[in-house]
This record gives C-alpha cells, structure tokens and sequence, in this order.
C-alpha cells in the first residue's frame, strides 16, 4: 500500500477479509507468510504491536464502552496519568486531544457525549478518532458502511477522503462494489481465502461482481430436468426479524414444488437465514403465512414442522446441526430420537440406534472410527455427511438444506450434492440456501435471489452468473439486463458453458492473501 | 487440525483411566491423518464461527478431560497432606518443639508423627474399620455391632449426601448450575416432617408418604428456578441461592408455629416425626444406618438409567452440551430446564427426607438440614458429574464425617479439620494441573485446558 491510498479490499462474506485484517491487526497469528511495513518484516504479537507499528482497526462491531464518553472510551488503554504517584486520570489532556484530532480532520465529535447516546455513524467516528489519536498511519476500516444509514455512509466516505488528504491509507473492507468504485484508488477481490484479482476503479461494477463470485470454479452436478409437481412449501409475504429486531425477511413470497430443487442465492446476511428459520419454527413469524402442502405452518415448533415430514440441513452445523460431544450414532438419531424404533415411551434403544447408525454410515459413507466416536472428531464433510443422513432417512416432503457444502471437501461436496438430487428425483421438495453460486446454479432448477430481505428476482437456472452476482448485489433484474448488455444475456446456457468446468476447491493454501499484502 | 478434537469423549463414555485416555487421544490423532487430505478445504473458507461452549460446558470438559482417577486420587492424598501441616500447626505443645528443632530434630519430628499418624489412624477407625472392636468382638468383650458401627456412620452420613450430588449432578449435565440443593433439601425435609408428625396413616404407607412428600416439596423448589429460566430467561444460579434463604428462614420460622413445634420444649424444635414414617434401621437399633442408603443407591441407578437410556436422558444431556443444536432437532430446551430443575429437585428433597426421617432426633430443628446441599455440590464434582461416581464421591465425604467425629473425641482434632480437608480435596480437583505439576505428572494436556477454563471465566 502506499500512503495516502485507499485500498479496498472486496470479496463475499467469509472470503477471508476480516480474517486477513485481523492478523494485520495482530489479532490472529499468521500461520504462513509475512507482513512487511517500509520494507520490514514484522511480527505482531498482539493489537499493541500493531498501533506500534502504525496499523489502527475499526471493527464492524464496535469496540466502545457504552457508559463511557467519548473522551473516556478514546483513553481506554492508553490513560494518561498527571499528578505521579497519585495516578489521577488527565482527562483535560486527553478531552484537548480528541477535539484537536476532531477539528484536523474536520470529523465533529463532541468530546463530552455518552457514547450510547450517539447514532451509530458517529459511534463509528469515535472508533476513528480513537485510532487517530494514536498516530496510525495505516487506518483498517472493516465493512464500515454495513452499519451505517446512506447518509451517514456518504459522510464516511467523505471523512475518508479527508483523511487521504492528510496522508493516511486505508485498508477499506466490503462487499458494496458501489462504495469501491467511489472512493478507491486501488481493488484486490479475495474470494475463498486467496487474492484473486487487482482492479482499478475504472472496472465495470460486473466485471467485479465477476470476480467477488468467481467465475473459475465451477461445479457441475449431473441431473435430468426437473419435473415439478404440485406446490409443497408456499410462502406468502413473510416477515421475519433477527435476533437483534431489524428486519431481515421483508415480505418474502415463494413455492417450492415437488420434485425441484430451488435454490436461493445471495450473500449472506441478506435474510435467507431468518427465512429458513422461520419456516423450520425456530423465529417467530411477523406477518405473512408459510404452508406445507396446504396445512398453515406459522407457529407450530419445530418438531412438529420435522414431523411433518421436512427435513433441515442447518447452514451452520457446528451450532445447530450437531452436538459435537455426542456419538455419531446419537447424532444420527439426534431429531428422532423418542420415535420407534429407536425410543419406545421413556426409553431408548441404544441396539436399535446402534444397528441403524451402522446401516446410515455405510450407506452415506460417512468416514468415521466406529458409530461411537464423538462427531466432533470427524473432519467437516464427514460431519456434515452426518446431517445429511440424518435428514434423508426419514420420508420426506420437504427438505431445506442451507449452506450444505460450507467447510466441506470437494469429495463430500460431489456426494452430498448427488444426494440431495436423488432426494429430488423421489419426489421431495428442495430448497438449497447458499451464498456459493457455483452451488446453487449446480444444483436448482430455479434460482431466487435475496437481497436485503425480499426476492428480487427469480431466474432459470441457466441465467448467466453474472446477471445473478448482480442481483445478488442488489441490482434489479431489468438493471442487470441492461448492464450486462446484448452478448451473452439471451442465450441460455451459452454463457454457462463457457465457464470453465475445472476443478471445485483442489487448491491447497490461501497463504498467497496475507503474503502478498505487503506494506509500502 | 493437529488436534481435532480437544474434549474427546461422549458424555457417557468418558475414558477411565489415564491409559484408556491415551488410547483415545492416540486414535484421534490416527484419525486426524486420515482426514487431514479432506480437511484441509474444510479448514480454509473463512472463519467458521466456532459456538462459544458455555461455562458450564467448559467446566465440564475441563472436569472429565483433565481429571483422570490418578489426579483423584493424588488429590486425596495432597489434601491429606496439608492436612497434617494445618493438625501440626495448629497443635501447641506439637507446635513448640518446633522451636528448637535444630538441636533436637528428633522431638519435633516424634510429636508431630505421633499426633498425625493419630489422627489419621481414628479418622479410619471411625469411618471404616476399628481393629480393637473387631478383636473385642474375637474376645467377647463387645457385639458384632461395634465392628460394623464404623461403616454404619459412614454410611449413614453418606446417604443425604448421594442424593444432593445426583442432584447437583443431573443439573450439570443439563447445563445448569444447581446451586439450590440446600434449599430443595430443605423444603424437602419440612414437608417429608410434616407429612411424618401430621398425618395419621398406617406403617409402610405412612413412610411412603413422607417420602415422597420431600420428593414433592424439592420438586416444587427446583420448579421454580426452572420455570422462571425457562420463561424469563432469570439466571438459575442467582434464583437458586435466594431460594435457599427463604427456605432456610422458613424452616426456622415454622419450627416454633403451634402445631409444629413440640410442645413439651421451650426452644426450637418441632414434634418428632411418628415411627411409621421412619426409615427402617438396617442393622437393629443400636446402628444408625437405615434404609435411605439403599434408595441412595437405587436413586443413583435410576439417576444413571434416565442419563445414558433414556429418551429424557438424552434431550437433558442435548440440552446441556448445545442447546442450539437441540433446538434445531425439534427438542424444547425450555421445557427440557424446567424438567431438570424438577428432577434436580426432587432428588434434593429426598436427600432432605433422609435428614428427618432417618436421624436420631426425627425432629425438624433449623440446622437439621446441615449442609447437604452445599457439600453436594462438591461430591457431585469430586464424582465427575456421573451418577456413579456421585455415589462414591459420597461415601468418601460421608466417611470423612464420620471419621472425623473420632477424631475429634479421641485426637482433640476439631471436626472443622474434614470440612477443610473436603475443599481441599475439591479444591485439588479442580486444580488438575496443579496436581500434576506437583506429582510430575504429564502437564502439558492438563495446561493447555486449563487456559481454556481461564479464558472461559
């Protein structure tokens, strides 16, 4: 990086940004690699090495003690103390020090504010003055705008530039290509854990999109066409909030019909998780109605919705699809536990678990010791393998399989994609959340894209990717159109098949991404 | 991935011994080799946000993982240790030839061996076995009743104490930290004394009644923590120790209400409970054992059954290792802490019901309840949180109680001594490494795992 540059760092959720910008900010340690700053390795120990070396870092979330002001949170951890021995904290010093840094940079803080009392830009300000006033040249700022309201997001850009004026860099961490292509000097897109490309601001918005979705991957997934039946899962203006009450689903309707595969694309965080969730009963529906095959499903929990028969790949097995501690046998009985043959009243039977864990492993070759080993001790494929089983051993109507490949090798990816299509050939409904696109146009016969809580569009599964990255960033159907022109747009399949069918995830290291990250 | 699975072991199936742990973790890393070509993808793409285990469950990995039977054991055996330095210190006359003992060793060192080893030797004979009764009895000179008196004792204040740790116990393998044994026991003993003194039923039924009356009043005290967890999300820790308060000044307060407290006494004492209601003495009625062992060890059985083979069992072990993933698979968590506290209760109100129906007194006085729920919750982690290792964990501290009051008649040692030297022993439990440090044991593991706890706190 060179100074006074602003340097943004592209890519989807989980590509590995924040990853990357936490060993810069010596939060994690390198496992490979160096960082050079001025030409000079450095080895950061811990966040004090860092700011000692002139790297300060906004987080996404901050990092403030609400009760505290301003003056107050920016002291926190470098106090100055007058008076000696008696140790008394120099607020006035410290309170000169934030105005002066918030007058240089024209960043209007009041000093004396509690933080909690403040909207969230200008919580984020004090995060940065925070990191001002300790003389960092080199300023992270991770997916600063995520939080941030349009406005308050103009202000930050315009703060940025007054910083850049000042000669600072700054490492600029998003997935919003509107925001790069507005203020940045210099594009590296990382995706899965590597660099993959170095644009310039003057890139097109889908030649990015391109390249943060990736285009040389691709996984082909063999199946016949699809032959839909009648109308399993029908759901009609939901809304759903988070965990934190924000919206997250803002009137979502879609069918899915048996014997296809719907796949719904986007990044993440965009409500897909809050949608599935809602329809398994694990978040309470705000408005709106979800059916399964005619029945009203709102409300009921969600063993009743399982028992319904709709079988649920949780996207984040480690919290929600399994219980690490348990036996591979008991996680495989994990939702059906009290049922026969494996609980008869109040008793289980371990030989009933036993014999069917033995039939399940072999079935969906699931490499594990023996069925009484901890599922923790299962590389993640094997695990997620286990979820699988799990979910396809009962009789299905509907199966909802979310993020079914995250973390998982290229051989598990090959089986578990191969049986979620035999799931589809017999009849059930498949819906397939995923933010790897490559996956979701591999395996559905529909594709909906999310953004922002609603389904801005719904696209055949031979769309050209790239009008699919741009509705994934958020660009409507008819502006995807448009950007993407007259070649490839009308052609169906040609645009697909140009993608190479090359290998899925063979390459071993990301190591490239924090070594070549060097530091001018 | 060196290290894939850092809390081996299923919840049931936990090694025993040091060797059978090596064993595992040796397969696991045989494992880990196998599995290191596949993994490698899995371990790239991002940072899989790994859940935060909860305290809880970090204590409890802590407790199976680094404590193996030898650190047990070498904890005993510390603990014994520094209890013979505190009798030494705390002696006068012992402690005085400590004062020149640079011109005559051998005096300081005569005492205090004379005065541990005493100790020591009582603290076994009342507890365990006495050879003096035992050849008295050769002889003639006394029954066959004071060879057994010692076990009798042990066994006696070891029976309360199985109950409080199975409750403590199953709480813990649930998830939650039941800090209310002593409350739920306390509850259990009014209601187990009042069903006792107040109804009038026939021998066999009338003891059944009361029984189950504590059964219901620890229920109904564990209830209540658990609904208000479930329901308001209040923090069962806080809500089982003010619940211990109230119930404890409610004892004292129904003691001395007309209709409760014996009217022949002026102090606090209520009516002793009728003999139909009292548990059956195993050994006649000069051995205070009674028949609450026997349900100690029939509870535990039970406790062990509903844990590993039932469908209860396993939601209340999902629910504790990962909620969130016991949620996903359709099981209610909240009905699922409510029930634990339930049962937590109920087996700390029987605990309670041994208290009144099976001592001497038979009568509700506002220390009757001791401290069995307190002392339950470090037999319940001295025995690992498994049902059977409760039960042994129990019979430890109840022979150390039963111990020390020889030792205090016949050695002057004050009985205060087997509180410390219960800590102590818990104290040496939770500290693994520190035991292996002192023994030269294999740190390493038993370091690493102790950061974790650290950060954990």
């Amino acid at each position: 990086m060179e100074p006074g540059e602003i340097h943004a760092l592209l890519g989807e959720n989980g590509a590995g940004k924040s990853t990357l910008m936490n060993v810069l900010y010596g939060l994690y340690q390198p496992d490979e690699g160096e960082i050079l700053v001025d030409g000079k390795p450095l080895k950061l120990k811990g966040p004090s090495d860092a700011i000692g070396a002139g790297i300060g870092m906004v987080h996404q979330h901050f990092m403030l003690v609400p009760v505290f002001t301003v003056t107050e949170n920016i002291m926190l951890g470098a106090e100055q103390i007058r008076g000696g021995i008696a140790g008394f904290l120099d607020r006035r010093r410290a309170r000169r020090e934030v105005t002066e840094v918030s007058e240089r940079y024209n960043l209007r803080v009041d000093p004396d504010a509690v933080i909690e009392d403040l909207p969230v830009g200008i919580q984020q300000r004090v995060e940065i003055v925070k990191a001002l006033t300790r003389d960092v040249d080199l300023l992270i700022l991770d997916e600063p705008t995520a939080v941030l309201t349009p406005q308050e997001t103009e202000e930050l850009l315009t703060v940025m530039r007054s910083l850049k004026a000042a000669g600072k860099s700054i490492v600029f961490i998003t997935h919003k290509l509107g925001e790069v292509k507005a203020i940045a000097d210099r594009i590296t897109v990382i995706r899965r854990g590597k660099t993959v490309g170095t644009a310039s601001p003057e890139a097109s918005r889908d030649e990015l999109a391109a390249l943060m979705v990736g285009r040389n991957v691709r996984l082909t997934v063999d199946k016949t066409p699809a032959t839909p039946g009648d109308p399993v899962l029908e759901v009609a203006g939901l809304v759903v909030d988070d965990d934190r009450q924000i919206r997250a689903v803002d009137g979502v309707d879609l069918t899915v019909r048996a014997g296809e595969v719907l796949g719904v694309a986007g990044v993440q965080g965009n409500g897909q998780t809050e949608l599935i969730e809602a329809i398994m009963g694990l978040r309470p529906v705000l408005a709106g109605t979800i059916s399964l095959t005619g029945d009203r499903i709102n409300g009921w929990k969600p063993k009743r919705v399982l028992r319904a028969g709709v079988g649920y790949v949780p996207e984040d097995r480690s919290v929600d699809g399994l219980i690490k501690e348990f036996s591979v046998a008991e996680n495989l009985v994990l939702d059906i536990y009290d049922r026969p043959p494996f609980g008869a009243g109040l008793a289980l039977k371990p030989d009933a678990i036993a014999a069917s864990a033995k039939e399940r492993i072999e079935q969906f070759d699931v490499r594990t010791s023996s069925a009484d080993a901890a599922v923790g001790t299962l590389s993640g494929g094997n695990q997620q393998k286990v979820i699988v089983a799990r979910e396809l051993s009962r009789p299905l109507k509907l199966l909802i399989a979310a993020q079914p490949t995250r973390g998982v090798d290229v051989g598990s990816i090959e089986f578990i994609h191969s049986q979620v299509i035999r799931e589809r050939d017999i009849g059930t409904a498949v819906m397939v959340v995923s933010s790897e696109l490559d996956e979701v146009i591999g395996l559905a016969d529909r594709i909906a894209v999310m953004y922002r809580g609603r389904i801005i569009g719904i696209v055949g599964p031979d769309t050209p990717r790239e009008e699919i990255g741009l509705l994934m960033a958020g660009i409507s159907p008819d502006a995807a159109h448009d950007a993407i022109a007259a070649p490839a747009a009308d052609e169906p399949g040609a645009a697909t098949a140009a993608d190479s069918p090359g290998v899925a995830d063979g390459s071993p290291a990301n190591d490239a991404g924090s070594a070549s990250e060097d530091e001018a | 991935m060196t290290n894939p699975n850092p809390q081996s072991g299923s919840p049931d199936k936990e090694p025993a011994s040091e060797a059978q742990a090596a064993q595992n973790a040796l397969g696991n890393t045989e494992r880990a080799e196998v599995a290191t070509e596949p993994d490698r993808s899995a371990a790239k793409p991002g940072p899989e946000p790994e859940p935060k285990p909860s305290l809880g469950r970090l204590f409890l990995d802590n407790l199976w993982a680094a404590n193996t039977f030898t650190v047990t054991l070498l904890s005993l055996v510390l603990a014994i240790v520094v209890g013979a330095v505190l009798m030494i210190i705390s002696d006068p006359d012992v402690l005085s030839t400590y004062s020149y003992i640079t011109s005559r060793p051998s005096d300081a060192i005569n005492s205090s061996w004379t005065l541990v080893s005493e100790a020591y030797a009582n603290l076994f004979k009342g507890s365990i076995f006495d050879p003096e009764a035992f050849s008295g009895w050769l002889d003639g000179a006394n029954g066959w009743q004071a060879v057994l008196a010692p076990i009798s004792e042990t066994l006696t204040y070891a029976a309360p104490l199985v109950f409080t740790g199975l409750s403590v116990a199953l709480a813990f393998r649930g998830g939650l930290f039941n800090i209310g044994a002593q409350g739920q026991a306390t509850i259990g003993v009014i209601m187990a004394a009042l069903a006792g003194f107040l109804l009038p039923l026939p021998p066999g039924l009338h003891l059944l009644v009361a029984v189950l009356a504590g059964a219901l009043g620890g229920a109904i005290w564990g209830f209540i923590p658990g609904i208000l967890k479930a329901r308001a999300g209040a923090h069962e820790v806080i809500n089982t120790i003010m619940l211990n308060y109230v119930a404890t000044y409610f004892l004292t307060w129904l003691i001395v209400q007309n209709g409760v407290q014996d009217p022949n006494r002026t102090d606090a004492i209520s009516k002793a409970v009728d003999t139909s209601a009292q548990l059956p003495r195993l050994l006649g009625d000069n051995l205070r054992v009674h028949a609450g062992i026997l349900l100690a060890v029939l509870a535990t059985w039970a406790v062990a059954w509903l844990l590993n083979r039932s469908t209860l069992g396993f939601e209340l072990r999902a629910v504790g290792a990962n909620p969130d993933a016991a949620r996903t698979a359709g099981i209610s968590v909240t009905r699922t802490y409510i029930l634990i506290m339930v049962f937590a209760g109920i087996l700390a109100g029987l605990g309670g019901s041994n208290m009144v129906l099976g001592s001497t007194a038979s009568a509700l006085t506002p220390l009757v309840v001791a401290q069995i729920g307190f002392d339950g919750i470090l037999v319940a982690l001295l025995g690992r949180v498994k049902p059977w290792g409760v039960l042994l964990a129990a019979l430890l501290f109840g022979a150390l109680q039963a111990g020390g009051n020889r030792m205090q008649s016949y050695s002057g040692i004050s009985l205060e001594l087997v509180t410390v030297l219960q800590a102590l022993i818990v104290i040496f439990i939770a500290a693994p490494a520190l035991v292996k440090a002192i023994f030269q044991l294999r740190a390493a593991r038993a370091a690493r795992l102790q950061t974790s706890l650290a950060k954990g706190w």
